[in-house]
């Protein structure tokens, strides 16, 4: 009930701050919505499935105490199976963000010719 | 729901809402009056006592600035994302506990707004809807630089959202329970979770700091290569909400931290609840000083570290935090388990 | 007041599941589908279902919609243009599409007048807490909850590559 008084309250509050503020226009130089790099993309998807893992992980811990070392043992083999998921991932090396290898690298530059991991 | 709890609730978010926007006030003050004492130089001191107005002046300001709408904009979005940004951020302080329940004639009044079952998961669920008022906000600003800054802030929030989560997890595991509540009772009863779980208060740390985008995580708004990153078009009032939303977050997340590893409002060799009202008035200042401790932590980290690179952000979020949260949870399962 | 609440959220879900639906702009549709997500949301915690609540805000609206936008934004699609023919002799498929659609959905709303029907089923005292869900998950359903692990490594590994063979 009270977490539907606190809905009720918000309204108010976004009203009021946006009958403060007044229009007006000045041109504003912008660019155009352009398409970006994939890679945000997927860090999206790898997140989207250990939110979920997350998620499950909430239940399991709050039982956790009741049951014991079966609980252990199931999220453990749960936990592996995903943890072969993120190991994937990090040997395709999408959780990297700088991609470029160079041929020649030298001095400073050379880690950029290995695998930074 | 009888009149009494109504009138209880009324008053509590009342004053909930007011102490999140005084402390907003005094934050950014001290923030800069904090920054000025790490630097050698003063910071604002001149209007009013020891400078305590300025903020007060500067919101006052920012509602006289006039409110630049640039046209390329996506005008309704445009005008949706400090509104998304904001709400989330003042809501979450709702579920955190500031102090033992009181007892006025006869009826508990629980230091709380809403004390609902699955508090923890309350304030992560809104902190994950919290994405939305930053990439919103870039995109629809229709220029590049905001666009980078709120993609960068979302594949930030996102990543850190995992870290902060796993964390939690292991706290969960040993109190049993998703109430701030039992969480803070256990946490009396034993001992802070700070000591018991150290690993996972360094995790969440981190990500506590990366979720509320400050340095040395603001790359959202890394000001030498995005200008003002997502709220770069934004002006007056709307910057204004941006700005109080991400102290309300900063505080929210003090407040958080502090109820998971430091024992909320419990006051160490202290039984509060054996104290009556006096109980209930030292255990309001615990949690406020340990609140205040955090906020000028946040200032100290500022001024101690350089902002992160995107890439090493990225790296520190899935190839340390991620793994450490695991670790933490294999770690208090298995002595759990062990020693049941 | 729950009753008034419930009616409440009801049209702003209806309301912002049909913006998502007949407008042409993606983005504003991925924001209608959050905002419609957060009104379901708040219909289960009505319901005092706060486990379930809390998981469509932070799932589907927090991680799946967070993929929407993204894949919206990467493709830029522009607001669309109005089709030149719905009906037209290559496009058969759609009549079959929109057939399976339709028994889909009376096949729905049967089901649901049936339940309407028939006396509510009895829920215990804090049903669909967060324990009962674990407690229901790691003794009576463990199968399919490891099987759901290797679910979502399989769908993690599969999107992911998927995702890069493209660029």
């Amino acid at each position: 009930m009270a977490l539907i008084l606190q809905r009720l309250v918000a309204p108010a509050r976004r009203g009021a701050l946006k009958h403060s503020t007044y229009e007006c226009g000045e041109e504003v130089e912008g660019s155009a919505w352009t398409q970006f790099n994939i890679r945000f993309y997927v860090i999206a998807l790898v997140f989207l499935i250990f939110d979920v893992e997350v998620v499950i992980l909430f239940p399991w811990a709050v039982v956790f105490k009741d049951i014991g070392l079966v609980a252990f043992v199931e999220m453990l083999i749960f936990l592996c199976v995903l943890t072969i998921g993120l190991v994937a991932v990090w040997r395709r090396r999408d959780l990297d963000w700088v991609k470029m290898v160079l041929p020649y690298a030298r001095g400073r530059y050379a880690r950029l010719t290995r695998d930074p991991d | 729901m009888d009149t009494f709890d109504l009138l209880a609730t009324i008053i509590k978010v009342v004053i909930v809402f007011v102490t999140i926007l005084v402390t907003i006030i005094i934050l950014g003050l001290a923030e800069r009056r904090v920054s000025g004492f790490m630097q050698y130089r003063l910071g604002p001191n001149r209007v009013g006592p020891w400078g305590l107005l300025q903020t007060v002046a500067d919101g006052i300001k920012f509602l006289f600035k006039e409110d630049i709408i640039p046209d390329n904009v996506n005008r309704p979005i445009y005008l949706l994302a400090p509104v998304i940004t904001m709400i989330p951020a003042f809501m979450t302080f709702a579920v955190i506990p500031f102090g033992v329940p009181l007892e006025i004639a006869g009826h508990t009044v629980k230091l709380q707004v809403a004390d609902i079952n699955i508090g923890l998961l309350y304030i992560l669920a809104l902190t994950s809807v919290g994405v939305y008022g930053l990439v919103l906000a870039g995109w629809s600003a229709g220029s590049k630089y905001p666009l980078l800054g709120g993609l960068r802030s979302s594949a930030q929030l996102i990543s850190y959202e995992l870290a902060m989560g796993l964390a939690i997890v292991g706290v969960i595991m040993v109190s049993g329970g998703l109430t701030f509540n039992e969480i803070i009772t256990h946490q009396q009863a034993t001992s802070w979770n700070f000591w018991k779980q150290p690993l996972a208060a360094l995790v969440f740390l981190v990500a506590m700091f990366a979720e509320t985008n400050r340095l040395p995580f603001d790359l959202t708004e890394a000001e030498q290569e995005l200008v003002g990153g997502y709220h770069t078009e934004y002006s007056s009032f709307k910057f204004l909400m941006f700005y109080m939303s991400e102290y309300a977050n900063v505080i929210t997340a003090s407040g958080f931290m502090v109820c998971l590893f430091f024992g909320g409002w419990d006051m160490p060799f202290i039984d509060e609840k054996a104290l009556g009202h006096w109980g209930v008035v030292l255990s309001v200042l615990a949690f406020v000083s340990k609140v205040g401790f955090f906020l000028f932590l946040y200032i100290w980290v500022r001024w101690t570290f350089p902002r992160f690179r995107y890439d090493q952000l990225m790296r520190l979020g899935w190839k340390v935090l991620l793994p450490l949260g695991l670790v933490n949870i294999f770690a208090v399962g298995l002595w759990m388990a062990l020693r049941a | 007041m729950t009753t008034i609440l419930f009616y409440l959220f009801s049209a702003l879900l209806l309301g912002a599941a049909l913006f998502v639906v007949l407008n042409r702009n993606p983005i504003y549709s991925v924001v209608g589908l959050v905002f419609a997500f957060m009104n379901l949301a708040a219909m289960y915690f009505l319901l005092e279902a706060y486990f379930i609540g809390v998981l469509q805000v932070l799932v589907y609206a927090g991680a799946i919609m967070v993929l929407f936008l993204f894949v919206v934004m990467l493709l830029n699609v522009q607001p669309d243009r109005p089709h030149p023919g719905l009906i037209h002799p290559d496009r058969w498929w759609f009549g079959i599409m929109a057939l399976i659609f339709v028994s889909l959905f009376l096949l729905l709303i049967g089901q649901g007048v049936r339940a309407l029907l028939t006396s509510p089923a009895e829920d215990a005292a804090g049903m669909g807490s967060v324990a009962d869900v674990g407690e229901a998950l790691f003794t009576s359903f463990l199968l399919p909850f490891e099987i759901a692990s290797l679910l979502l490594t399989v769908a993690l590994i599969g999107t992911v590559f998927l995702a890069k063979k493209k660029v």
